[in-house]
């Protein structure tokens, strides 16, 4: 049954002591989809902080440069992928090529960070609401209702027509003011997203804080604080890991949607939620406008989503190896 | 006092304990039912003895072992350890006493962090007290004093089995030394041999460390094994309670009796006849109404109407500390249930 601290033949029975950090990394360089996603995650990073200039400077066309005597034709209708221009041009006769390198950096800004921040508020009121339960969690539940049930496009314009109207935007107090602009975007990006997370945490956390190892806990003296941040919090990782490769990809989407009222990048900034919007008007014509922005989303949502699992996995340490 | 004669001082005391959880119907109604989940419970634990609480499922029995080690908050009655009164104490100092009494829970497998290895397990105690400081070595220490490989300690709990699992929690409840240790059904989850180890070791763990422990179970034959003395439960009331050879050899409620008739035994009584099982009628009632006055009458084979649904027994003694809470105690045991039914009045016009 249990095994004693036995010597067999004068040998001490070897066993390899592995940090928790090993163990999951061991786990983890076994997992080659997630490899893929993880690299894939690396590459885009490289093109989000390098990739247009060095673009525009391998193509000689500048980013907001428009080549309407070459890439448009009669009808001012935008031209397909040529050697010069590899992915063809945009609606604006812009580089397509050029655009949508440049464009990685402002969907991966907003979908990592707003889903970042989004995830962290959605923890910290899932657990806490879900923690303490009674009058605690039903004003923070019902706050994430309302910010539900709120019509977020409608919100969106209202903010847009309150505050693009003078240039300094809606003045809140001194300096602070809503000024359209990315962090605008973030921000209500993160509004309409935290509460979903954490409707997701508070209900794992109602049930996970009925074990009997946070009873256990408890019996020894540990605070609140300690129960939630090392009983509840580590057994939170699998669904909070899965649901934040998800929230990224809706956040860039969400992003080109606020982008287009105006609400969120200049309508000269690329990104390719506003190259996607763009897309629309020529969708019958220019297939090239939807498909190359587009292919880089789904690859970030892939590799995302592949780097989730591969984390949830790795850091599931019930799992076989 | 007890048989053994030595001068017994108490650890823990529970006077006139009472529990009651309100239970919400529907979303207007406001704390519409009180679960009764323990009531008036008076008892001692003294120092160095094992007392079992027996009785069956929601009896109240795990919400006793959870208000004595403070994991519920009474609703009234007061709790003394080592003469002082813990049952309103600030949080700061409830720190400090926690380290004084454990919990060993049931459930092998939900009581212990999926997330965390052995090591961290057992040494949280250590962690959250910033006793020790060499805090590895103590817990492979501990592992090993529980039978367990100390080189297991980068284990996570999901790689062992349900008797290794109840070890590693009887390792944490021993890291800080405490005096008492409740034992909320800490077999019963657990296959027979294996019960039968864990029962020796804490066991020996007992006289080594000098322990006291509250032994809860509904399976009144390892209850036997491991208790000094036995408080029986019904209801959230403690209906009998005395030292273990007595209570077995003569119950005096009724609800005792009929408990210890049901436990399945090879051997034929001293007339050559098999024991016959007291049945008892009925399902225990619901504690959120419990019955009037003795609240066991409405099963009671010996009910006697106008008495026990109106009045409420008090504890009646018997020899050494052995009391009962009945009007009319059995007077004599073995005893048939016919016999026992020739008792009363109330069970026979009502079937």
């Amino acid at each position: 049954m249990t095994a004693a601290p036995t010597t067999v033949g004068g040998v001490a029975p070897q066993t390899v002591t592995r940090s928790g950090f090993e163990l999951f990394w061991l786990r983890f360089k076994e997992d080659r989809a997630a490899l893929l996603g993880a690299g894939t995650i690396g590459v885009l990073i490289v093109i989000a902080i390098f990739g247009g200039p060095i673009a525009s400077a391998v193509t000689g066309h500048p980013n907001t440069e428009q080549y309407q005597q070459i890439m448009q034709d009669s009808f001012g209708l935008p031209k397909g992928p040529t050697s010069a221009f590899w992915f063809g041009s945009d609606g604006e006769a812009r580089d397509l090529f050029v655009r949508t390198m440049y464009g990685a950096r402002t969907s991966l800004i907003v979908g990592v960070v707003a889903s970042g921040i989004a995830v962290l508020i959605g923890l910290v009121v899932g657990m806490i609401a879900g923690f303490y339960r009674g009058i605690v969690d039903t004003i923070l539940s019902r706050t994430g209702d309302v910010m539900l049930a709120m019509p977020q496009l409608l919100i969106s314009i209202g903010i847009v027509a309150a505050c693009s109207s003078n240039k300094n935007g809606c003045v809140i107090a001194g300096p602070i003011a809503i000024q359209p602009g990315l962090a605008l975007v973030i921000a209500v990006i993160v509004i309409f997203s935290w509460p979903y997370i954490a409707r997701l945490v508070r209900g794992f956390t109602l049930s996970i804080r009925e074990k009997e190892f946070v009873e256990a806990s408890r019996s020894l003296g540990a605070s609140d604080t300690r129960i939630i941040f090392r009983e509840i919090l580590p057994n939170l990782s699998g669904p909070i890991i899965v649901y934040t490769t998800l929230l990224i990809p809706q956040s860039i989407l969400f992003e080109a949607a606020l982008s287009y009222l105006g609400l969120g990048v200049p309508p000269d900034t690329a990104s390719w939620g506003g190259l996607l919007n763009d897309a629309q008007r020529y969708y019958d014509t220019a297939w090239w406008l939807m498909f190359f922005p587009g292919l880089f989303l789904v690859i970030t949502t892939l590799a995302f989503n592949l780097l989730g699992d591969g984390l949830r996995d790795a850091l599931d340490v019930r799992a076989e190896r | 006092m007890t048989a053994s004669g030595s001068t017994q001082t108490p650890l823990v005391e529970l006077q006139h304990l009472t529990k009651h959880f309100s239970v919400k119907q529907g979303v207007f109604a406001r704390g519409k039912g009180v679960v009764h989940a323990v009531e008036d419970v008076s008892l001692v634990v003294n120092k160095g003895e094992t007392l079992g609480i027996v009785g069956e499922s929601g009896c109240g029995k795990t919400t006793t072992a959870r208000l004595m080690v403070k994991l519920l908050e009474a609703t009234s009655g007061r709790i003394l350890f080592e003469g002082e009164d813990i049952t309103d104490l600030s949080r700061h100092r409830m720190r400090q006493l926690r380290q004084q009494m454990q919990i060993i829970f049931q459930d092998p497998y939900s009581s212990l962090n999926p997330r965390k290895t052995v090591g961290q397990i057992v040494g949280e105690p250590f962690v959250i007290h910033g006793t020790e400081k060499d805090i590895k070595s103590r817990v492979q220490e501990l592992l090993a004093r529980v039978g367990l490989n100390p080189e297991h300690y980068n284990r996570y709990p999901h790689e062992f089995s349900g008797g290794q699992r109840q070890r590693i929690g009887i390792a944490r409840a021993l890291a800080l030394q405490p005096k008492l240790i409740v034992c909320d059904e800490p077999v019963s989850a657990l296959d027979v041999s294996v019960q039968a180890q864990i029962l020796n070791l804490l066991k020996s763990l007992q006289s080594e460390f000098d322990l006291t422990y509250v032994f809860i179970s509904h399976d009144l034959s390892v209850i036997r094994q491991v208790s000094d003395r036995i408080a029986v439960m019904y209801l959230g009331r403690v209906v009998e309670m005395g030292e273990s050879e007595l209570l077995y050899e003569h119950p005096r409620h009724p609800y005792t009796a009929a408990l210890l008739s049901a436990v399945p035994r090879a051997e034929l009584d001293a007339n050559g006849q098999k024991r016959t099982r007291i049945v008892l009628q009925g399902d225990v009632p619901s504690p959120v109404s419990p019955p009037s006055a003795c609240v066991f009458h409405p099963r009671c084979p010996r009910a006697h109407a106008g008495t026990c649904d109106v009045e409420t027994p008090g504890l009646t003694s018997f020899e050494g500390d052995h009391v009962a809470a009945c009007h009319f105690p059995v007077e004599r045991w073995p005893m048939s249930e016919a016999e026992l039914r020739a008792g009363g009045t109330f069970a026979d016009t009502t079937s």
